[in-house]
């Protein structure tokens, strides 16, 4: 579907509604983000699953009525093991910095410094990537599968059943969520996360 | 909050009606379901989903043919998104202004924006300042291995269900629980 105005409007359009629902979100704040891996604070694992799944449903209900056309949807391609070890550096980067690429752009706006020097380690991992990248492009190729791109494809089950697995498992996440919630120092508050306060000295 | 700083903040009744308290964070569900909606129309429209490092990716490409253009520049990498002289054309840059815009706003209206060098109360300055900095160049590395990071690859590969976007998370949250335990940080 086009839209007036074109990249500029839907672009902006997006990226506003994108960023204004992270940073209501909280996750301007790197004590917020890092309580998921501490486990004290679930709300990364609770927004992301319940928007994946959301969308996920959505996308499938609107191409059954026909409003969409599924093959018109970008999706990635499945070179594993580039997709592993790429995640794994970004979980890496963001358990110690504190951000992932998207939200230091919200902590950046929302007045944190720190953040900016997330955005110039970025800058700089992208630019040692790229003086690499002749060596690199096998790295960039692991583990390609060949005849699937999606999970649908891959057990040959219909799209609408994986949704309901992954909703499944995203009722079960909230569960595990408010037990710990319950035993730790619990969610990073609004007030904590202006304060910069991190309610759970690590370590 | 102690006492004796309870006592230099004007007793507030109405509990986030003070008008310098913070507004709250929206609950996660709501706040999934949300962007849930946001991806949604955002596939709809562009036929892709979110992203940030692409924008990134070609801002390290534009700074690299102003500092380095015989070198870095010209490599293989970066010569694609250069080859037209545009590397920021695109509609990834509009997103992600959009994101700074939006979330700026949430922030403004939220009463939640603060200067502030987060993470230095628990850490020191220095220490914050370098894991920071590590952080953002693994995080840069890896989103360039995986040739996309959270938003492009973990959120918007797993709402088409792709096998690639459920790699990316299963590894980035392993990664993650591991690194949090071995390393001191915010």
């Amino acid at each position: 579907m086009m839209i007036p105005g074109g990249d500029v409007a839907s672009g902006l359009l997006c990226g506003a509604l994108f960023g204004f629902v992270l940073e209501n979100s909280g996750f301007g704040s790197p004590s917020k983000l890092t309580g998921q891996f501490r486990l004290t604070d679930w709300s990364v694992f609770k927004v992301m699953f319940t928007a994946i799944v959301v969308a996920a449903i959505g996308l499938h209900l609107l191409t059954l009525a026909g409003l969409l056309d599924a093959d018109g949807l970008f999706v990635p391609p499945a070179v594993l093991i580039a997709a592993a070890i790429g995640g794994g550096l970004v979980g890496a980067g963001f358990a110690v910095g504190g951000y992932c690429p998207g939200t230091s752009v919200v902590g950046c706006v929302s007045g944190r410094l720190d953040a900016l020097l997330f955005l110039v380690g970025l800058l700089a991992g992208t630019w040692m990537f790229a003086a690499g990248f002749d060596v690199l492009v096998p790295l960039t190729k692991a583990g390609e599968v060949g005849t699937a791109d999606t999970l649908p494809e891959l057990l040959r089950v219909p799209p609408l059943v994986i949704d309901g697995v992954l909703l499944a498992m995203a009722v079960a996440i909230f569960f595990v969520a408010a037990r710990f919630e319950r035993q730790g120092p619990g969610p990073v508050t609004a007030q904590q996360a202006v304060a910069g306060e991190s309610p759970n000295p690590a370590l | 909050m102690n006492t004796a700083q309870q006592a230099c903040v004007p007793e507030d009744t109405a509990g986030v009606g003070s008008l310098a308290m913070p507004r709250p964070f929206w609950p996660p569900l709501v706040a999934g379901i949300v962007l849930g909606l946001v991806l949604l129309l955002t596939f709809v429209l562009t036929g892709h989903g979110l992203g940030a490092t692409g924008f990134f990716t070609r801002l390290a490409a534009a700074g690299a043919a102003e500092a380095a253009p015989t070198t870095l520049g010209s490599g293989s990498y970066f010569a694609p998104l250069l080859e037209d002289g545009r590397p920021l054309s695109s509609w990834i840059t509009w997103q992600v202004l959009g994101v700074a815009l939006g979330a700026g706003l949430a922030a403004w209206w939220g009463r939640r924006f603060r200067f502030q060098f987060d993470g230095s109360r628990g850490l020191g300055t220095p220490r914050r300042a370098a894991v920071a900095l590590i952080g953002g160049l693994f995080a840069g590395f890896g989103a360039r291995v995986s040739a996309g990071c959270t938003s492009g690859l973990g959120l918007s590969g797993a709402a088409v269900l792709s096998l690639a976007g459920f790699a990316f998370l299963v590894a980035f949250f392993a990664v993650g629980l591991i690194a949090s335990r071995l390393v001191r940080s915010v």
